[in-house]
């Protein structure tokens, strides 16, 4: 029994300026929810660091500065020294510019093919979307950790080949999803009608199926992040990663990790970074979510 | 605590004949006062149900009539001491055998829930658990609270098997669900319910998904049953039909609040209400109203029926020998399940045919033919003499646009992701490439002609209800201006009333804009209001064709008869009086029986020796009607 529509909708109908606005597959129709500002706030405080980074380090990253290892917060090392005495702060900072850059950029582009590479083995005759699926299910027959570990061997450790790694890895899982959602979709009635009207095949990928299937990769664009963030710390753990002195916030927390037990601000703090930025992430990512669905259309992704 | 509760529930069951035999009886089962259920924030709540006060006397079935959003379901529920998430009872009370159903603790509940109280949902379908045998479910509930025995617990199955009428009710219970079908699915529903003997069962829109010749069967066995067991019923439904043939008492609700109530036959010979008047209407109008239809027909020019040329010449959709089916194809390049057999059919300008058949019988499989989603394995469709190509993707835009469907499901068939705007545009462009302001104006102008408010435009199909959704739909048919619009069970999934206004649309379009229908339906009723010709598929294959009405001729198929009469009339003894047909296994659809009638099992009048033996001939009436069957025009 569906109640017609509640007296919310009607309201900010009334508000809606205007009969006809420009159909655009997402409209701001109210703001986002109290926790997805909340992970826009860390999102962006983050992408911010990682971008100044260089220009409002107080010390060279690399540099040995202090004589004191594990040194706690101070006016000179705001967030202390680590396991060499080098400053914290101007780690992080730049451990944050890996972080985010290197692994957000993996996430987005492993979700960005697999959603594309999806869209177009659902929409695509049956041959394309054998070889699409059987392909990338012999990729994701490779452990994750040990292809990384063949494509550092074989290209050596550089940035370009810790991205591509990366994306790589996990294009897989994100072309299944993808996949299974849009030959889902491809099926609905609405997708029929579009084709009973004779619409074009890029037509019914971009306009009917497409939008219909944000949302889901959204969600498991926040899992494929993490998964990236952790194998690119594994990755800097047996020394394969990002390549010392330099160090993205995986491999700080693993380099520091003897002062743990003295409870050391310098592995405390890259863990509490890698933290609110997942999180941050994530918020952000369900808060969009929400606010893009339609009241009543259903639960979250 | 149970054991107590057991014995006085045996000790009510025993003085129930006394208590019900006794008009005064000062304790009814139910009691239900003042009920009032909210949802959203405590601030500003919108009240779902309004003081609604009712009592059901022990051995009495009451009926809870209203349309989608009523909160006749929201009443239901809350007899068993459950809102749905978001709503919370907030005032009044409710009594169920002197049991105040609001004062329970959870755990009082859940017990309140096992003995007393027994829930019939709508879809039986998805209230059995697919894996496990209808037995071990029927007496799941009895088993777990160790009210008997194993054995004792079957036998008392089978015996409820029996009274609602399954087949076979010694081994029903081995098989698997998917292997019945819905309406022995909703039957054992109720014999799982029944199971516990319950002091009020809930029937929440039993027959609403199940076809008319089943629901005939299904309401049977739960008359039949309520009366053997003196069971103190709740019905709740929508159609008033239904309600006559079971209900003693009926409440009317409306948006929450009672609008009426009294003995059946009182609220339904002489309503006092406005609206039960409007609910009454929408009921009236699929029982016979051909005399009332006759003008439509005569501006429309198609029941005049011009002979030979002109006649050709109106044709606009030409379907011969079409025969399709799913599964691979065999040597003969037919498929190994056949849908349709061998059907032809014609559609002249401004027509409207009305294709009815129950579920099954190949309907929507035509639909989805005609419009070219799938692919016939013989037989030609001719649009204006013009043959169209077998699948849509090779006809042409011209030919796609002239020939527009509108589905079942009206909000699966709208994009969730897209403005009402976007989705009336999108036809305007492709066809006649309108943009800006000339499209912008041209939605304005489709969404008034189905007669919705042009603020929608800005909404998304989730924030509409399921009649505006099939207006828009309706609406982005209409966009492509066709010749023909192909209606694939518009109205099912609406409430009477909601669906009695599209079917107005329908025809008020077709007035207006000369639009030719294919009316493909289960209900007669909506043939009836906006159809002139009809064609009765069964089982794949068109047993009858002609004008409207055939439905009422004397010598009509006997499956025609047996689908018309299957229909509800608003009169309690109808139940009691109409012809039973029960539904028995469909003849096989595979090429070597095709020739026979498919008819056969089921049909009343059968001839031995030759309806089994020879495929039947097609008769034709002076009125252009064609009837497949063997018997004489006298005798079926």
């Amino acid at each position: 029994m569906n109640s017609p529509a509640t007296p919310k909708a009607r309201s900010e109908l009334a508000a809606s300026p205007g009969w006809l606005s420009p159909a655009r597959w997402r409209r701001r129709r109210n703001a986002l929810p109290a926790s997805g500002r909340i992970g826009l706030a860390l999102v962006l405080f983050w992408a911010l660091l990682a971008l100044l980074g260089p220009w409002v380090i107080p010390h060279p990253p690399g540099a040995v500065v202090s004589t004191t290892v594990f040194a706690p917060m101070s006016l000179r090392f705001p967030l202390g020294t680590d396991y060499l005495g080098r400053d914290m702060l101007s780690r992080i900072l730049i451990g944050a510019r890996y972080t985010v850059g290197l692994a957000l950029a993996a996430a987005v582009a492993a979700s960005a093919t697999g959603t594309v590479l999806g869209l177009l083995a659902a929409i695509s005759g049956r041959w394309v979307d054998e070889l699409l699926s059987r392909l990338l299910d012999a990729l994701i027959c490779i452990p994750s950790m040990i292809f990384a570990l063949i494509m550092v061997a074989v290209f050596g450790s550089s940035l370009p080949i810790l991205l591509l790694t990366a994306a790589l890895g996990y294009v897989a899982g994100a072309f299944r999803i993808a996949r299974s959602l849009a030959v889902n979709l491809s099926v609905s009635d609405y997708v029929e009608a579009a084709r009973v009207r004779g619409e074009g095949r890029l037509h019914i990928a971009c306009v009917e199926i497409l939008p219909n299937m944000v949302h889901p990769m959204l969600a498991d664009f926040g899992l494929r992040f993490m998964f990236i963030v952790l194998m690119l710390s594994g990755l800097s753990f047996l020394g394969l990663g990002v390549q010392p002195p330099a160090a993205d916030l995986g491999s700080l927390i693993r380099e520091n990790l003897s002062g743990l037990g003295d409870g050391a601000a310098a592995v405390l703090l890259p863990a509490i970074a890698v933290a609110t930025l997942t999180i941050g992430v994530n918020l952000l990512i369900d808060g969009l979510a929400d606010h893009g669905r339609p009241e009543g259309g259903g639960g979250k992704a | 605590m149970s054991l107590h509760s057991g014995r006085r529930a045996q000790a009510a069951r025993n003085g129930a004949g006394a208590a019900a035999e006794s008009s005064a009886d000062n304790h009814p089962q139910v009691l239900v006062k003042n009920l009032r259920v909210v949802a959203g924030s405590p601030g500003t709540p919108s009240v779902l149900v309004n003081d609604v006060s009712f009592a059901i006397a022990r051995g009495e079935v009451l009926a809870l009539i209203g349309e989608s959003g009523s909160g006749k379901t929201t009443v239901a529920l809350s007899l068993m001491g459950h809102t749905r998430a978001g709503c919370r009872i907030s005032g009044g009370s409710i009594e169920v055998c002197g049991t105040d159903v609001l004062s329970l603790r959870p755990r009082e509940i859940l017990e309140h829930r096992r003995r007393r109280v027994a829930y019939i949902a709508q879809s039986a379908a998805a209230a059995f658990n697919p894996a496990r045998r209808i037995m071990d479910q029927v007496i799941e509930t009895t088993m777990i609270r160790r009210l008997m025995t194993g054995s004792a617990a079957r036998e008392k199955a089978v015996t409820l098997f029996r009274s609602l009428a399954l087949p076979d009710p010694q081994h029903i219970g081995a098989r698997y669900p998917h292997q019945l079908s819905g309406g022995q699915l909703q039957r054992l529903l109720a014999a799982m319910a029944l199971m516990s003997d319950p002091e009020l069962v809930i029937l929440d829109e039993p027959t609403t998904a199940l076809d008319v010749t089943t629901q005939i069967e299904v309401l049977r066995a739960f008359k039949r049953v309520i009366g053997e067991r003196r069971a103190t019923a709740l019905y709740v439904a929508h159609d008033l039909a239904v309600v006559a043939q079971i209900a003693d008492r009926v409440v009317v609700l409306n948006s929450g609040q009672v609008r009426e109530s009294g003995p059946t036959m009182q609220v339904l010979g002489a309503p006092r209400d406005a609206y039960t008047r409007t609910l009454l209407s929408a009921v009236a109008r699929r029982v016979a109203q051909s005399v009332a239809q006759e003008p439509v027909v005569a501006t429309s020019g198609a029941s005049s029926r011009p002979p030979g040329e002109d006649n050709r010449r109106q044709l606009l959709l030409a379907v011969e020998g079409l025969t399709a089916g799913y599964g691979k194809a065999n040597d003969q390049g037919l498929p190994s399940s056949l849908a349709l057999l061998d059907i032809s059919l014609a559609v002249r300008r401004g027509a409207a045919l009305g294709v009815i058949g129950e579920s099954g019988s190949g309907k929507s499989t035509l639909a989805r033919v005609l419009a070219g989603i799938m692919a016939p394995a013989r037989g030609t469709i001719r649009l204006q003499g013009e043959l169209l190509e077998p699948r849509m993707e090779r006809r042409s835009r011209e030919q796609l646009r002239r020939i527009q469907i509108v589905f079942q499901h009206a909000d699966a068939a709208l994009n969730p992701a897209h403005t009402v705007a976007h989705i009336l545009g999108r036809p305007l462009k492709l066809y006649f490439g309108l943009r800006g302001a000339a499209r912008d104006e041209r939605i304005a102008h489709l969404l008034d002609v189905v007669h919705l408010d042009r603020s929608i435009a800005a909404r998304r199909p989730p924030e509409l209800s399921g009649g505006q959704k099939q207006r828009v739909n309706l609406a982005r048919a209409l966009a492509a201006q066709p010749d023909l619009i192909l209606c694939d069970e518009v109205t099912s999934a609406l409430d009477a009333v909601v669906g009695a206004a599209i079917l107005d649309l329908l025809a008020e379009l077709r007035r207006e804009l000369g639009l030719s229908y294919v009316l493909i339906t289960h209900d007669v009723g909506a043939v009836r209001a906006i159809c002139d010709e009809v064609a009765v598929l069964y089982a794949g294959q068109t047993v009858e064709t002609g004008p409207l009405q055939r439905l009422d001729a004397a010598n009509c198929h006997p499956y025609t008869r047996l689908l018309v009469s299957s229909v509800p009339e608003l009169r309690s003894d109808w139940l009691e009086g109409v012809a039973s047909a029960s539904p028995g296994p469909a003849m096989p659809a595979t090429a070597s029986s095709k020739d026979l009638c498919r008819f056969l099992p089921r049909c009343p009048v059968r001839i031995e020796g030759r309806c089994d033996q020879q495929p039947p001939p097609l008769n034709r009436t002076q009125q252009g009607a064609q009837i497949l069957c063997h018997q004489p025009a006298n005798r079926r």
